[in-house]
């Protein structure tokens, strides 16, 4: 395989050792913490710059509108908590007051999916892609491993405006390295192919590589893996070259697979350039206790249901899909 | 290391009792959740160690009233976990009344296991009233089956609900208690862990939600203020509010319970650092030696 676990670790800890870098270089970053502090990391800018540093307790809808506060003030504002916790309790705080008002409010959503594990259902927030995507003016990255996380937080403090980045708790393998290129809006195109796209974000990015290696060694099947880490905005052009080019594309995540990523994939491609697509994510159900690992499998989030998706969606391709173009000069809109 | 865990068969009656004996069911039900954690290998200790004396008295004191045996019965008193994360100590409460068996606890937050990380009505546990685990919302479900009770079915069923002190630093804590408040929800007996510690540290400093009592009065709560591990304070209170619910006082009774986060293990004694945590193999040992 072309890529490597250089080691693992949790994307959280890129987001904490970024913030506290950041706070660093500018002197006008304020974090607020909601209780969790040592959970999502905001611990280490704590530690560092803790006259910048406010605790609110667990309100995180206050959290949200104090954020919001000030950001008017001329502050670059971050909240983190719980995904469950910092995308949904401040549902409507995140859509008026921060995304409504397009301030420089950065919202961290950390123990996001079913890793999060033994804690259940209540903590394992599966649907906030949806919901933040649909949000004007917002950024969303989902990025996929620690050292992605860390340079995501770092590209969305830098980015003036509203923004929401998603990351988990687990140790997760780490592939991407500190010259690895990160551009918010520019998905990563990781391995060549063009039999079949595989559009990933977040933990399923390294299980998207796993599976391109079993379909390239075991069945000669050639996948284009697409590390996808922005959901808003996303980028057309990669996503609409991959319709055209593989004809078959799988989109693969930790979230609901309704509204989340393949959600967006899917938009795009309908609008561009029609292909069939497979979804592989939480099927429209809540999650349980367990180990992370457990639950990825039982939840049908690996690379096994990655490669079967892969099976389900080049049927599709070679009996025609309906709509389906062969290649052509279509022309592709920006939007 | 040599150290098996193993749960007593023992469940027991809700009757009116005197403090010893609470004192040794409250024993068993720590134990519960110190051998149950340790199994689980993750989750919360100190809340429910520190809570497990009031929870004794409400459960075994024929202070509500339930059947194990037939868990939907319809004139049944109601009791809400707002603190989700508490879910140990409500697990051993329910085996031990005899809503499922305590051999059960073995299972707590393992895959495919009815004893989730917090509790979750989609898994059927016999006793568990609602999901809970987004802090806040416990609460406020409480007063809406208390408004079911009380306003519209006009019954006599009363209605408990637990939250932490951290936990009421959610704003919907008060949107529920000014709804209960300003509704006469005499039904309604909303007691609060008041530990002084969450996750960050101790609630004073994490962000002050005192004073408590206030607060509550202000809201038109009749409040009790009691020592959590004192037998004859919790009986008191919870007398307290049966007289408030029977005169139909017109105001809800909130219990001001003070307590002490991980009680009855001496390393985990008033220690905020114990809010989440589970014991190992050594410390449940160690805790299990003290609790006898
Ligand atoms: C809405 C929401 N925000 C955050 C959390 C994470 N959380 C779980 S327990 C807890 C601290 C609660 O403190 P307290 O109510 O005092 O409970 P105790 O520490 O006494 O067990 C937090 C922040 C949550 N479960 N729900």
């Amino acid at each position: 395989m072309k890529y490597q676990n250089l080691g693992s670790k949790p994307t959280r800890n890129g987001f904490g050792i970024a913030l506290a870098e950041m706070g660093e270089k500018h002197n006008n970053l304020v974090v607020i913490g909601a209780d969790v502090t040592g959970s999502v990391l905001t611990s280490f800018f704590k530690e560092k710059f803790p006259e910048r540093f406010i605790s609110v307790g667990v309100a995180e809808q206050n959290a949200t509108t104090v954020a919001a506060g000030l950001a008017l003030s001329g502050k670059i504002a971050v909240f983190s908590s719980y995904s469950a916790f910092s995308a949904f309790r401040n549902a409507d705080m995140l859509r008026v007051s921060v995304a409504y008002n397009d301030v420089n409010v950065k919202i961290g959503g950390g123990h996001a999916g079913v890793t999060v594990g033994p804690d259940g259902a209540t903590h394992q927030s599966l649907e906030e892609i949806a919901f933040v995507r649909a949000l004007p003016n917002m950024t969303l990255v989902v990025p996929a491993d620690y050292e992605e996380t860390r340079k995501a937080t770092i590209a969305v403090i830098e980015k003036p405006g509203p923004a929401f980045i998603r990351f988990g708790r687990p140790s997760v393998p780490m592939f991407t390295t500190p010259e690895s290129v990160f551009e918010i809006g520019k998905a990563n195109v990781l391995t060549d192919g063009s039999d079949v796209a595989i559009v990933a974000c977040g933990h399923l990015v390294w299980e998207a590589l796993l599976a391109a290696d079993i379909l390239e060694s075991k069945h000669g099947i050639k996948a284009r893996v697409i590390n996808n880490h922005t959901i808003k905005p996303i980028d057309v052009k990669t996503i609409t070259d991959a319709s055209i080019q593989c004809g078959a594309i799988v989109t693969a995540e930790e979230h609901q697979v309704h509204g989340g990523l393949g959600g967006a994939v899917a938009e795009v491609v309908a609008k561009n350039y029609p292909c069939p697509i497979e979804f592989v994510g939480m099927r429209d159900e809540f999650g349980g206790s367990g180990e992370p690992d457990e639950l990825m499998i039982k939840y049908g989030m690996t690379h096994k249901e990655i490669v079967m998706s892969v099976f389900k969606v080049l049927e599709r391709k070679e009996k025609g899909f309906v709509g389906y173009r062969k290649v052509s000069d279509v022309p592709i809109s920006d939007n | 290391m040599d150290f098996k865990v193993e749960f007593s068969d023992l469940t027991f009656e809700n009757k009116r009792r005197e403090p010893e004996e609470y004192h040794q069911i409250a024993l068993e039900i720590r134990r519960d959740i110190i051998k149950s954690l340790v199994l689980a290998k993750s989750g919360h200790s100190g809340g429910p160690l520190g809570i497990s004396d009031l929870m004794t008295v409400l459960f075994f004191g024929g202070y509500m009233n339930y059947q194990p045996q037939n868990p939907s019965y319809e004139q049944r008193d109601r009791f809400v976990l707002s603190s989700g994360h508490m879910a140990p100590v409500l697990y051993s409460i329910l085996a031990r009344a005899g809503y499922f068996s305590p051999h059960e606890l073995t299972s707590l937050r393992k895959f495919g296991t009815r004893l989730q990380g917090h509790p979750g009505l989609d898994v059927h546990l016999p006793g568990i009233e609602t999901s809970s685990g987004s802090l806040g919302q416990g609460v406020s479900i409480a007063v809406g089956m208390a408004i079911s009770d009380r306003v519209i079915d006009k019954n006599d069923r009363a209605v408990f609900t637990l939250s932490g002190d951290g936990e009421l630093q959610e704003g919907i804590c008060w949107e529920s208690a000014m709804s209960a408040g300003s509704l006469g929800l005499d039904n309604l007996c909303w007691i609060v862990d008041n530990n002084d510690c969450q996750i960050d540290g101790r609630v004073k400093n994490v962000m002050s939600i005192y004073p408590i009592k206030d607060k509550f009065e202000s809201f038109n709560f009749d409040v009790i203020e009691i020592d959590a591990h004192n037998y004859i304070e919790l009986v008191e209170a919870f007398d307290k509010f049966e007289k408030n619910k029977k005169s139909k006082i017109g105001k809800p009774t909130c219990i001001i319970a003070k307590s002490i986060m991980g009680k009855g293990v001496s390393f985990m004694h008033d220690d905020y650092k114990w809010h989440g945590n589970p014991p190992n193999l050594e410390q449940a040992k160690k805790a299990l030696e003290e609790l006898i």
